[in-house]
């Protein structure tokens, strides 16, 4: 019997397997946050305890303050108690957890990784819907919401029905000024918002395994933007490597143990998919998103699509629609869009190498707009001010900012102005995201800070002296 | 100690005869169901004011051209809409809002996962149509004039309009749920003993996962 890497792991975790309908499924671990409140509630309504603290994890994120590391720093009252309230959660339910003035402190998906609580072959949840992300690591990590969350406090597992598996393979070489976030825009653009809609993706091939951790990261993160509740990728040398020295992982003995099992977590090669994607990486260009939907994207070298070359006439609809809310006309010139503000950051793009990405097209240029950089944790804004990244995003004329979700969740008061239009290296350009009225476009962080320094959707291969 | 209160307070759910309206278009995600901003409120204000807020209200708060704010008075419990809808954020909200504003199913063809398993926790059911009849539904909803019924079975498992229907299937599981107007946790809390036995036996299996204590 030959299985895939999400069945190996699926597997051993049903505590009761159901042939149909949902299996009770153990959940290694749960990451909570502020926005985690509502679950909190149910508990205390409902009389309940949780049945494995240990086994949660908690780090503010959503609503926390890039310009303070206070409570009181927050844009608003409102939005303060969010954090406070979070800590009294904590303390409540006894939850390991790194506090808003801790250095450790960052977003979930960031942190999460970093301090190596996401470990190959585990499943792991968290009321966001980003948890794919953790998949990088080869593990079964999904977004749930507040009740599901709840149940996991109280029973430490989930009934979940068992999605279908379909792989996408990317072969190849990625040309220059293209990146992982490139990938899985054009993944998402060649599948749609709906493509994977009920199943776990893996992602596999040359061009992922050749991938570094930040990379992996980001194109696992977005895969929810393809529908799909999970995405994951083999664990192998380069996650071992990234491992070994984080601080929750295994150490000595246990680490050996956990390493022999880790390199049985491999699709087998005659397992079966119920569906296969496949692209090839040289095909791949730097992307941009035009509408309001994450799969509304193209080469930063096209034009704006016109809704009337589309048969259907509610897609018509829907894309002018988009095209309204977004100021634009069909057969513009991407390279032709004035931007307003850049926003750098994210649980999709707000890692090491994703700041030194963004560094290199900076390094020694001025932005024409105003913007922001946010690390995705403390640890990663040190690093990163050691390496002196944080003086080339200054000296551009962008805010250096503290890790947070920032202007990606615009939850915390950093928003953009009606009508503002903004690059980001953010994961979601649906309609009043960043800001009620603000139009976003999606992009990495090379992309962006080339956006930044013309002041317009820029060819970044352009500012790294590569003309397509 | 007090018993652990496992019955949710939704009210059971088999067969729903009511007014429908239809939010066309797909992709219809959790940001546009409920902005961000009010996340952060108490689920006791009730979360039906910010249904489908800023494409409902302008700044002022004066409506604006909306398939809920055509309905007038004539509140709809079930909503038509497109494919994909619900994707998007994972913020349960979204349901708390469509289940404040009183909407008991939504019937149309793929739903965001995340928030397709939130609905059922909320005791809003999610129906999942095939596209030719979803889209012969659909029609007939363009069509009307004037506030019009359709009717949710879930127990035959149909949806039923004009002189119409069509079939649709529900994991018996969740359906049984909607039923009693129960959420899943108590048959969870039923099985504590074989989590008990699975988790210790898991623990010896998979020791680098045991946590360490607080």
């Amino acid at each position: 019997m030959t299985h895939s890497l999400f069945h190996k792991i699926w597997t051993p975790h049903a505590v009761i397997a159901r042939q149909h309908g949902p299996s009770l499924l153990y959940i290694d671990r749960h990451i909570v946050h502020e926005g985690s409140f509502h679950a909190f509630n149910q508990l205390r309504t409902r009389n309940l305890s949780l049945r494995q603290p240990a086994q949660v994890f908690g780090v503010p994120d959503h609503y926390v303050p890039t310009t303070g590391r206070r409570a009181k720093d927050a844009a608003t009252a409102e939005i303060g108690k969010m954090i406070t309230q979070f800590d009294h959660n904590m303390i409540w339910g006894g939850i390991p957890h790194f506090p808003l003035s801790d250095q450790r402190q960052g977003i979930v998906h960031v942190v999460g990784p970093e301090q190596g609580i996401t470990l190959p072959g585990m499943t792991l949840v968290c009321s966001d819907s980003h948890t794919s992300t953790h998949g990088a690591l080869g593990a079964i990590a999904f977004g749930i919401g507040q009740s599901e969350s709840m149940h996991v406090m109280a029973t430490q597992t989930l009934w979940q029905i068992k999605p279908r598996v379909m792989r996408i393979r990317v072969d190849g070489t990625l040309g220059l000024g293209v990146s992982a976030k490139d990938i899985i825009l054009a993944i998402i653009a060649k599948i749609g918002a709906a493509g994977a809609v009920g199943y776990a993706i893996e992602y596999a091939g040359s061009a992922i395994m050749a991938l570094d951790m930040d990379g992996r990261l980001t194109v696992c993160n977005m895969s929810i933007e393809a529908g799909a509740r999970l995405g994951m990728i083999a664990p192998d040398d380069t996650v071992y490597a990234y491992l070994h020295d984080k601080p929750q992982a295994p150490k000595g003995p246990l680490w050996d143990k956990a390493l022999a099992h880790w390199k049985t977590l491999r699709t087998d090669d005659e397992a079966h998919f119920d569906r296969e994607v496949t692209l090839d990486a040289r095909d791949v260009k730097p992307m941009v998103t035009w509408g309001t939907s994450p799969d509304a994207g193209c080469g930063i070298d096209e034009v704006v699509p016109d809704p009337a070359d589309l048969k259907d006439a509610q897609a018509r609809a829907s894309a002018q629609q988009a095209l309204d809310y977004m100021g634009l006309l069909p057969g513009t010139r991407l390279t032709d869009i004035a931007i307003d503000h850049v926003f750098i950051g994210s649980c999709t793009n707000s890692r090491l190498g994703d700041l030194r990405d963004a560094a290199r097209v900076l390094k020694g240029r001025q932005a024409k707009v105003p913007g922001i950089v946010v690390p995705g944790s403390g640890l990663i804004k040190a690093q990163a001010e050691a390496e002196g990244l944080d003086k080339i995003f200054t000296e551009a004329g962008l805010q250096w900012r503290s890790a947070g979700c920032s202007m990606c969740a615009a939850m915390n008061g950093d928003i953009g102005k009606p009508g503002e239009r903004i690059a980001s290296t953010s994961n979601r350009n649906f309609m009043g995201r960043q800001g009620p009225g603000t139009r976003t476009h999606l992009m990495s962080p090379a992309m962006a800070a080339a956006a930044a320094v013309n002041g317009k959707l820029t060819d970044v291969r352009t500012l790294l002296g590569a003309h397509a | 100690m007090t018993k652990p209160q496992t019955a949710t307070t939704f009210e059971p759910l088999t067969t729903l005869t009511a007014t429908v309206a239809a939010i066309p278009g797909p992709n219809v995600d959790t940001d546009q169901i409920i902005p961000a901003r009010f996340l952060k409120k108490d689920r006791s204000l009730g979360y039906g004011q910010f249904l489908f807020h800023d494409t409902r209200f302008d700044d002022a708060g004066n409506q604006k051209p909306h398939p809920l704010n055509t309905a007038k008075d004539q509140t709809p419990k079930v909503l038509m809409v497109d494919e994909n809808f619900g994707c998007g954020s994972s913020r349960e909200g979204a349901v708390y809002a469509l289940a404040d504003y009183g909407i008991r199913a939504l019937v149309g063809t793929t739903f965001g996962d995340i928030f397709h398993n939130n609905c059922f926790k909320n005791g809003v059911l999610p129906v999942r149509l095939e596209a030719t009849d979803h889209a012969r539904l659909m029609q007939w909803v363009a069509t009307l004039t004037s506030p019009a019924d359709i009717t949710v079975d879930l127990v035959q498992c149909e949806v039923r309009w004009d002189k119409d229907c069509a079939k649709f299937t529900v994991d018996d599981f969740w359906r049984e749920c909607l039923i009693k107007g129960l959420d899943e946790l108590s048959l969870t809390l039923s099985h504590t003993q074989d989590i008990d036995t699975f988790e210790s036996q898991y623990q010896s299996r998979f020791p680098w996962l045991v946590a360490n204590k607080a």
